[in-house]
């Protein structure tokens, strides 16, 4: 799991790999628009959806179990927000129940809008998924610097990534340390929670004073603020085929609203 | 020699807004082409003397010290900082700090591009720069992908990329197996620019640097040949020091 967040990248040479990042950030956006915007229980267009990015996926090489696997991770959470769904009242009522002198009723109208939204939320984490799957880092940061996202935004993103594998071997480090020395189990538990406090609070003071360290040496090599970051290579260019595919993704998202909204 | 030196520090005093001592007087002078070793115990003031090279610390402004720090004939203030920076190349002791960007390339281009030089010439200083240090070849990795050794190797490109006349190194054997560390010995050794190294690596010094300082709180005590100060036995002991 934790390799997984730290590097979601997949090496690979297919189409997909190699399809400008603008292209394949703007193209995950109209994606989720797609989905999101597609009216509740069109169940064509859904599967439809989902056909589309399985076919982008399968082009872009990658393993279908783990890319479900991990696209499977956002359910809980969607699943917790649409909860309410089901009981809110409006159509037929499927199950009827009175606990503690409350009525409460399942709909079908209800049910079919808490399918929707988990079906909604899995789509748009299966697209975004491909899209870090298949695009460097450093790719998908100069795409967003290209699409004008504030320069403020794309540092803190970069220098998240790039830290983060530092913090974890801290982390690690740290972990290490505590188990070297607490040989012992049959500590309580709020014992281990102010060791887990202490760890966390140097790991904020370690951060902290490195983030001081950095930015001196950003500093000693002309750094000027925000305002001088602006400027940075392109290494993007935009080639033929990220027309058509750009043309093709756009054709088949657009036949897809059409059926949503003629059939509902 | 009558020389002009390229680096001139007089008098340096510093102390920290918590009231700690970390300079007390220092002049030291660096001319042309020497390599200098800087050396001394732990909280000796090595890294404070450091800072004050590219401005990063002052000795005016904010009255916490005193004296004067020249580099290639500039006094350091807010109109000199950008041309004394892009003079002195700074090599911090931790590679983690220093490699900031997502890509060895772009962290190599970051001082070229902040000097406001045209895009080609900024992709030629990173090939010279990573050739340099035999890193060619590595510009699209990731920082955490490098060896130690090999990240050692990229910082000191991504100031080498600025075309620095003077070189301030940190600890650059820090950290460093036998091979890596011998391998940026020569590396070192054959580079043109002026030096100053801070180290506790004696060996180090006494192959890369004919001339050594020592700082001991605040203060050099001693400068002269590497050869003679190195082999007092009785002078390193003092400073809490060992001979190589």
């Amino acid at each position: 799991m934790g390799h997984v967040l730290l590097d979601p990248y997949y090496q690979g040479s297919s189409l997909i790999h190699r399809l400008d990042a603008r292209l394949k950030v703007l193209g995950t956006l109209a994606f989720v628009l797609a989905a999101t915007s597609t009216p509740p229980a069109a169940w064509p267009a859904f599967v439809l959806l989902a056909l589309l990015a399985l076919t982008a996926i399968h082009l872009a090489g990658l393993p279908f179990g783990q890319v479900l696997k991990r696209s499977a991770v956002v359910l809980p959470f969607a699943g917790m927000v649409a909860l309410s769904l089901p009981f809110h009242g409006v159509g037929r009522p499927l199950w009827s129940w009175q606990p503690f002198g409350l009525e409460l009723s399942v709909t079908d109208e209800g049910l079919r809008l808490f399918v929707s939204v988990l079906a909604k939320s899995w789509l748009a984490v299966l697209v975004s998924g491909l899209l870090v799957a298949t695009t460097t880092v450093p790719d998908l940061l100069a795409a967003l610097r290209a699409l004008r996202v504030p320069a403020l935004l794309t540092s803190t993103i970069a220098f998240m990534l790039r830290y983060l594998h530092v913090l974890v071997e801290e982390a690690t480090r740290m972990l290490t340390a505590r188990q070297a020395r607490s040989a012992g189990s049959g500590r309580t538990i709020a014992w281990r929670a102010r060791v887990l406090g202490g760890m966390i609070g140097s790991l904020f003071v370690r951060s902290y004073e490195r983030s001081e360290r950095i930015y001196a040496a950003m500093l000693a090599r002309g750094y000027a603020g925000p305002a001088g970051q602006a400027r940075s290579l392109q290494p993007l260019a935009w080639q033929t085929r990220d027309s058509w595919a750009a043309l093709a993704w756009c054709l088949a998202l657009a036949g897809i609203a059409l059926l949503a909204y003629t059939i509902s | 020699m009558t020389l002009e030196p390229l680096v001139d520090i007089q008098d340096l005093a510093f102390h920290y807004p918590d009231g700690r001592q970390a300079l007390a007087g220092v002049s030291l002078r660096v001319y042309p082409g020497e390599k200098v070793a800087v050396v001394g115990p732990n909280g000796a003031g090595k890294s404070t003397l450091f800072l004050h090279l590219n401005g990063t610390l002052r000795p005016r402004g904010g009255g916490n010290g005193n004296g004067r720090v020249r580099v290639a004939g500039l006094e350091i203030d807010d109109r000199t900082l950008r041309a004394v920076r892009s003079r002195v190349g700074m090599v911090f002791q931790d590679p983690d700090d220093q490699l900031f960007s997502p890509t060895v390339f772009e962290d190599v281009a970051f001082g070229p591009l902040h000097m406001d030089l045209p895009e080609d010439e900024v992709r030629r200083r990173v090939a010279r720069a990573l050739a340099a240090v035999g890193m060619e070849g590595h510009q699209q990795q990731v920082p955490h992908h490098l060896s130690l050794g090999e990240r050692k190797r990229v910082t000191l490109a991504t100031v080498l990329a600025m075309d620095p006349t003077f070189l301030v190194l940190d600890e650059p054997s820090a950290g460093l197996d036998p091979r890596a560390r011998r391998s940026l010995i020569d590396l070192l050794r054959h580079l043109p620019q002026t030096m100053l190294v801070a180290s506790h690596d004696m060996r180090l010094v006494w192959d890369l640097c004919p001339r050594t300082v020592i700082l001991d709180a605040g203060r050099l005590v001693a400068d002269g040949p590497t050869t003679e100060l190195l082999q007092d036995a009785e002078l390193m002991e003092r400073h809490g020091l060992e001979c190589p």
